[in-house]
């Protein structure tokens, strides 16, 4: 594979744990959104080994961020970097013990890169959703 | 007959509307749908209240039971559910109380609980019957007790459906059993821009629709031209009056009050009879 994101950095030593971040269909830049979006990266710190999976919430009519949130749970994911995150999926993803760090960049290669040099800051705000359906 | 008076933006007068025309019924029930404000209550100030608490039922899980199979978990169409530290949570806000969960999970697992949502009240004034929907503070959902303050409607011969604004659930909810919809409006951009709204949902949803125009000072031609377009009926034309307003304000039923409101909703009534009987 030729893409620009088949050399991520490479972790210093230490445990390997899952990276998730979600991701544009351009698997390239990072998605505003978390519940809902169409991809999540899902990197591995030990063997640098990453895939790009479908979001299966995606499309749900109610409580995307909660079934996404399953999903990162479910993938054993210790980190999550994201641009924003709901209560909702917040409050599952907290009883996991998933850390959630705030991405400022837009290139999910550089994210990779600043979460390797411990450059991230956690996630502090939570949003209130958007559509709970009612 | 079951009429419902609704709207797309707040404040355009559907309490008012609603509780002046039940007011010129004979044996009228009124109902309160719009129970994150049920404001029909303060211009009727009922009498003989009697209160029925609304429930609704929320599942519970038996940790030793469930082997954590995740069924229920899947099933769930609005996500209410999550998996954790092998066992299922539940975002009760999300639950719509559907019992499906309970239904799929083999081993017995789940058992349901009741939670109070909300209160109706039923009392009279004169011989209106006055049903209120009243939602509990801090509650998301006012759909299980619209059902029931329309249950305890049904039996009754000549109902008003005072509405929610918007055109969501709760809206859906308490229009399903009325036989016609009166939209009313302001004749504003913003008033028209809503009043599409309800009206699209009230033609998904196969209604026969009328329209009032409410406080009424100037001619707004995108509003008439719409209304012609489709054949809605103008039912009715509410001119703005401060001192009527004035008088709205301080609970006043104005058809107890003014001849001249009276007179503009017995106009109403024949306006409904003729567009109904159709």
């Amino acid at each position: 594979m030729s893409s620009p994101q088949s050399d991520f950095p490479k972790t210093k030593g230490g445990i390997g744990m899952i990276v998730i971040i979600p991701s544009e269909e351009d698997k390239i830049t990072i998605c505003e959104s978390f519940g809902r979006t169409p991809f999540f990266l899902v990197y591995n710190t030990e063997n640098q080994k990453f895939d790009f999976i479908h979001n299966p919430a995606a499309t749900e009519q109610s409580g995307a961020g909660i079934k996404a949130a399953q999903f990162v749970v479910d993938q054993r994911a210790a980190i999550l970097i994201t641009k924003r995150c709901g209560e909702n999926s917040g409050e599952v993803l907290k009883e996991a013990g998933i850390i959630i760090y705030k991405a400022e960049k837009q290139i999910l290669k550089d994210l990779i890169e600043d979460f390797n040099e411990e450059k991230l800051e956690p996630l502090l705000r939570f949003s209130k959703g958007f559509g709970v359906g009612v | 007959m079951k009429i419902a008076v609704l709207s797309g933006k707040g404040g355009t007068g559907k309490t008012f509307v609603a509780v002046n025309l039940a007011s010129v019924i004979k044996n009228a029930t009124y109902v309160d749908c719009d129970v994150e404000e049920p404001n029909g209550r303060l211009f009727f100030e009922p009498e003989l209240v009697k209160s029925t608490e609304v429930n609704v039922l929320l599942p519970d899980f038996d940790a030793i039971k469930c082997t954590g199979c995740k069924k229920c978990v899947e099933f769930c169409a609005f996500n209410a559910l999550f998996f954790i530290k092998e066992k299922p949570k539940l975002f009760s806000e999300l639950c719509h109380s559907c019992g499906g969960c309970k239904l799929v999970c083999s081993n017995g697992a789940i058992t349901e609980i009741k939670k109070r949502v909300g209160v109706i009240e039923e009392g009279f004034h004169n011989d209106i019957k006055v049903i209120s929907g009243i939602l509990d503070l801090g509650e998301i959902s006012g759909v299980p007790v619209i059902k029931q303050a329309i249950m305890q409607a049904m039996e009754s011969e000549n109902v008003i459906i005072d509405c929610p604004p918007g055109s969501s659930c709760s809206v859906m909810e308490s229009i399903q059993e009325a036989d016609y919809c009166i939209l009313v409006t302001e004749p504003t951009s913003f008033g028209f821009h809503n009043f599409k709204m309800v009206y699209e949902l009230t033609k998904v949803m196969g209604k026969k629709v009328g329209v009032i125009f409410n406080k009424v000072e100037d001619l707004y031609e995108p509003l008439e031209k719409f209304c012609m377009e489709n054949s809605i009926p103008v039912l009715l034309r509410i001119p703005f009056l401060k001192d009527t307003a004035k008088e709205l304000s301080k609970g006043t039923i104005l058809c107890e009050k003014q001849a001249e409101i009276k007179n503009l909703f017995l106009e109403l009534l024949k306006q409904l009879g003729g567009a109904i009987s159709n």
